[in-house]
């Protein structure tokens, strides 16, 4: 899904923030400068003022969310990155991953089915733990590789690789919330 | 008291005039309006001191219309012609209101949205609503003696865009300047967290008459976040009445009741089950029409049986919205209670047992919404100082998507995305020389779009011919900050561009609304053209010294001939604007705001890059 502008008045979404070009984010620091920046461009505070005040507002506002919620999410700030980098179209295309990963990604896959088959919800939390560690050590590596290497051909395999990853880990959720009703 | 007050009343006394802002619950069973006075938020009370406005509207044959407590008395009298919860048919179909069967309405069949046939004609909802706010309007009039700025209407929280579109359509046509659409629980949360300082994680559930919603919100200083949403828009107290009706029913055997009969054994049921909050037995007690008795009696603990599959219902979007904020229970500071229904044991109870703590019932549940939509109006109309002030960021409450092959939906916005927000999403065409593209927005969780709420249909025209799958068609989501959506529609490689604004299939056309603001307008004396004319000198005032202001202070970000052609715009609408031709004045505003655009976008540019260099000082101080 394609973000309305990865640019603002010439500015990218850290720029927007005022944080460095970085995987490595601050969350604090994130989240202090978001609201601050929404304190001054949100609508409400223009809300008594002309049309085109109030649409450049919205404009501005509109613009701060996406990149708050671009750099929020680390995934999606790697895509990000690698975007910026004018390295995005690897993500898109190149969809060979290594025989390992996808070996253990189906074992995964077979075990939420029959999990999700027994209700067995205890096992669904295990699995979803364990999914979870795995992309903790994969987050660390993308680090790595964007901030310290600059490897972005390595970035791109693991973006793809946590994008599988995610994709199991809402599975689960939804399995995990069908039991549940 | 009296001898301060120097300036005569209706003059301003300060150089910064205060501008008049009000805040509307416009709830499913009670409506109120509130302002804030000399710093505090306060309910405006009627002509005899009653703070709610039951939300019932009586069409009398003789063409008056009764608002309030006289149209709640008289209700089972005329039935036919007196509607009460009209909120549970804003921005509906006929096929989407439940226990249709058990209303004595006429209901008028036909396309989109539900109308209702009374004595004064077809009326629908928007229209309905639109006298109940107007008689709020008069009470803030009356209470003010003074021109309002402007109006924050309070909506469930998981109102869909249709239904919100409905109620600011309603708001327009009763002669009210909508500053902003606010969530009702965002609204408790502000009057809550500003008197009280919290900070932390809160829950605000709020169960009224017609609706539930539950919000979560992180509160930290200055900050109302809205981190989830969650509800059902047609779950509320009239549902514990209507269980309490039919258990009625079935008890003493009744034949299907007459429309008269029928709304009787609905205020006693309401009256029943207001009565176990406080006791532990209703009677119920209802002469029929036929003359026969009725005599029945009700314990807590039948009321608890019958209604148990409600509460729980209450505690299903609770899970949901806890679950997409990624939350536990334990996790919530406090659980803020609003909506009258709340006051029942029962939910008490449910509320407690799955939070774990004693919910917070230290606000008046009916009052709540309106002081926090108050306070926040106080806010918008620029009443507060900088730093004197908060920031509130909520969230749509159901995705948004398009309708792609096969009927299934295509999310564009999920749900409690941070408004406003904007995305865009590429579409293409599928035969070959097609130049028209069907789109269909729809809003829901549901994959197959008959689940979810068609919001509208357009087309995008004049595509050029070209072979299957190259158009490249950009369509752009934007919801503003009152949770309102507009769609474009852009192929890419042309240029070409189709845009609307969502009008709901159940909503009005702009078309319709001028039609019925005009036809109020000749109805009533020319009392009402003045009075428009006159908000519209107000509204153009207020640009120009906007306007005037920003040139003072940001001129040189203006080339001459730029400052020449605001200036001309300027000109224009001061040479009309105390002339008595609305429409060339409502042209002269568009064109300065047209003509001051860019301006704008410059003046913002500006200001934040002062703010955040002036941030960066200061961190280097710290
Ligand atoms: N003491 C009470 N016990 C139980 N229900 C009550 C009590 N007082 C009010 N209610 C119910 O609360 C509902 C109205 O709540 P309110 O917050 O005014 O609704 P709305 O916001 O939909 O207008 C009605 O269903 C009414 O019967
Ligand atoms: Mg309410």
């Amino acid at each position: 899904m394609a973000s309305v502008e990865s640019s603002f008045a010439g500015r990218d979404h850290f720029a927007l923030l005022g944080l460095p070009r970085a995987y490595a984010v601050d969350r604090n620091e994130l989240e202090r400068l978001y609201r601050d920046l929404q304190a001054h461009v949100h609508p409400d505070k223009h809300a008594h003022k002309g049309d085109a005040d109030r649409r450049v507002a919205m404009q501005w506002a509109t613009q701060v969310n996406e990149a708050y919620q671009t750099l929020r999410d680390p995934l999606r700030r790697a895509r990000y990155l690698l975007h910026l980098a004018g390295h995005d179209a690897a993500i898109e295309t190149n969809t060979a991953m290594p025989a390992e990963f996808l070996m253990e990604q189906m074992e995964l896959r077979e075990a939420v089915a029959d999990a999700h088959a027994a209700a067995d919800t205890a096992h669904l939390d295990d699995l979803h733990g364990r999914l979870r560690q795995e992309m903790a050590a994969q987050h660390e590596e993308l680090r790595r590789a964007i901030d310290e290497t600059h490897d972005y051909a390595r970035a791109a395999d693991v973006v793809r690789q946590l994008m599988f990853q995610e994709k199991l880990v809402s599975d689960i959720d939804a399995a995990l919330e069908a039991a549940e009703t | 008291m009296a001898l301060l007050q120097i300036a005569e009343p209706g003059e301003s006394t300060a150089p910064h005039e205060h501008r008049l802002a009000i805040g509307i619950d416009l709830g499913t069973t009670n409506s109120l309006v509130a302002t804030v006075r000399s710093g505090m938020a306060v309910v405006l009370n009627d002509e005899l001191g009653r703070p709610l406005l039951p939300s019932v509207v009586h069409y009398d044959a003789d063409g008056h219309v009764e608002v309030g407590h006289e149209a709640q008395a008289g209700q089972s009298v005329d039935p036919r012609n007196t509607v009460v919860s009209v909120k549970r048919f804003m921005g509906r179909g006929l096929k989407d209101i439940a226990h249709i069967e058990a209303m004595p309405y006429d209901f008028v069949e036909g396309e989109g949205q539900v109308r209702l046939r009374t004595a004064q004609g077809v009326k629908s909802p928007v229209e309905i609503s639109a006298d109940i706010l107007k008689t709020l309007r008069l009470r803030a009039e009356a209470a003010l003696s003074g021109q309002i700025t402007g109006a924050v209407i309070t909506v469930p929280a998981y109102f869909d865009d249709a239904q919100r579109q409905a109620t600011k359509d309603a708001a327009r046509l009763a002669g009210l300047n909508v500053l902003r659409l606010l969530n009702e629980p965002t609204a408790a949360a502000i009057a809550y967290g500003l008197d009280n300082a919290a900070e932390g994680i809160y829950a605000v559930y709020d169960l009224g008459g017609g609706t539930f919603d539950i919000s979560i919100l992180k509160l930290t200083k200055g900050v109302f976040q809205v981190l989830a949403t969650g509800g059902d828009s047609a779950l509320g107290g009239d549902d514990f009445d209507h269980r309490i009706f039919c258990w009625a029913i079935e008890e003493a055997k009744l034949a299907p009741v007459s429309p008269q009969d029928g709304r009787l054994l609905q205020m006693r049921a309401r009256e029943a089950k207001e009565y176990l909050t406080y006791h532990s037995v209703a009677p119920i007690t209802i002469k029929l029409g036929s003359g026969e008795y009725v005599d029945l009696k009700l314990t807590t603990e039948q009321f608890n049986e019958i209604t148990r599959t409600l509460v729980q219902k209450t505690l299903q979007p609770t899970r949901k919205a806890l679950r997409d904020a990624g939350l536990a229970p334990a996790e919530v500071k406090g659980v803020v209670m609003v909506g009258g229904a709340t006051r029942m044991p029962q939910i008490q109870h449910a509320v407690a047992a799955y939070f774990g703590q004693e919910p917070l019932n230290n606000l008046d549940p009916d009052k709540v919404v309106a002081l926090g939509a108050a306070t926040q109006a106080n806010l918008l109309a620029g009443n507060r100082a900088a730093g004197d002030d908060w920031l509130l960021l909520d969230v749509i409450p159901l995705s948004l998507g398009m309708e792609t092959m096969g009927g299934l939906t295509e999310k564009v916005i999920p749900r409690n995305s941070t408004i406003p927000v904007a995305r865009a999403q590429e579409f293409t065409t599928f035969k070959d020389g097609q130049t028209a593209m069907a789109l269909h927005v729809v809003q829901g969780e549901r994959e197959l779009v008959s689940d979810c709420r068609s919001l509208a249909r357009f087309e995008l025209r004049g595509i050029p011919p070209m072979v299957a799958g190259a158009a490249r068609i950009r369509v752009t989501f934007q919801v503003d900050a009152d949770g309102l959506l507009s769609v474009t529609a852009r192929e890419q490689t042309t240029g070409h561009e189709a845009k609307i604004e969502v009008k709901p299939s159940y909503g009005l056309s702009d078309d319709e609304i001028a039609a019925m603001l005009k036809d109020s307008y000749s109805h009533a004396s020319d009392d009402a053209f003045r009075r428009a004319l006159r908000e519209a000198q107000v509204e153009a005032q207020r640009l120009i010294e906007a306007v005037q202001s920003a040139l003072r202070e940001d001129a040189p970000l203006l080339s001459p001939a730029e400052r020449a052609h605001v200036d001309g715009c300027l000109a224009k609408l001061q040479a009309v604007m105390m002339g008595d031709d609305r429409r060339a004045i409502d042209a002269a505003m568009d064109a300065l705001g047209k003509g001051t655009a860019e301006f704008a976008a410059r003046r913002m540019n500006a200001s934040v890059q002062k703010a955040l260099s002036g941030k960066k000082i200061g961190d280097l101080e710290a």
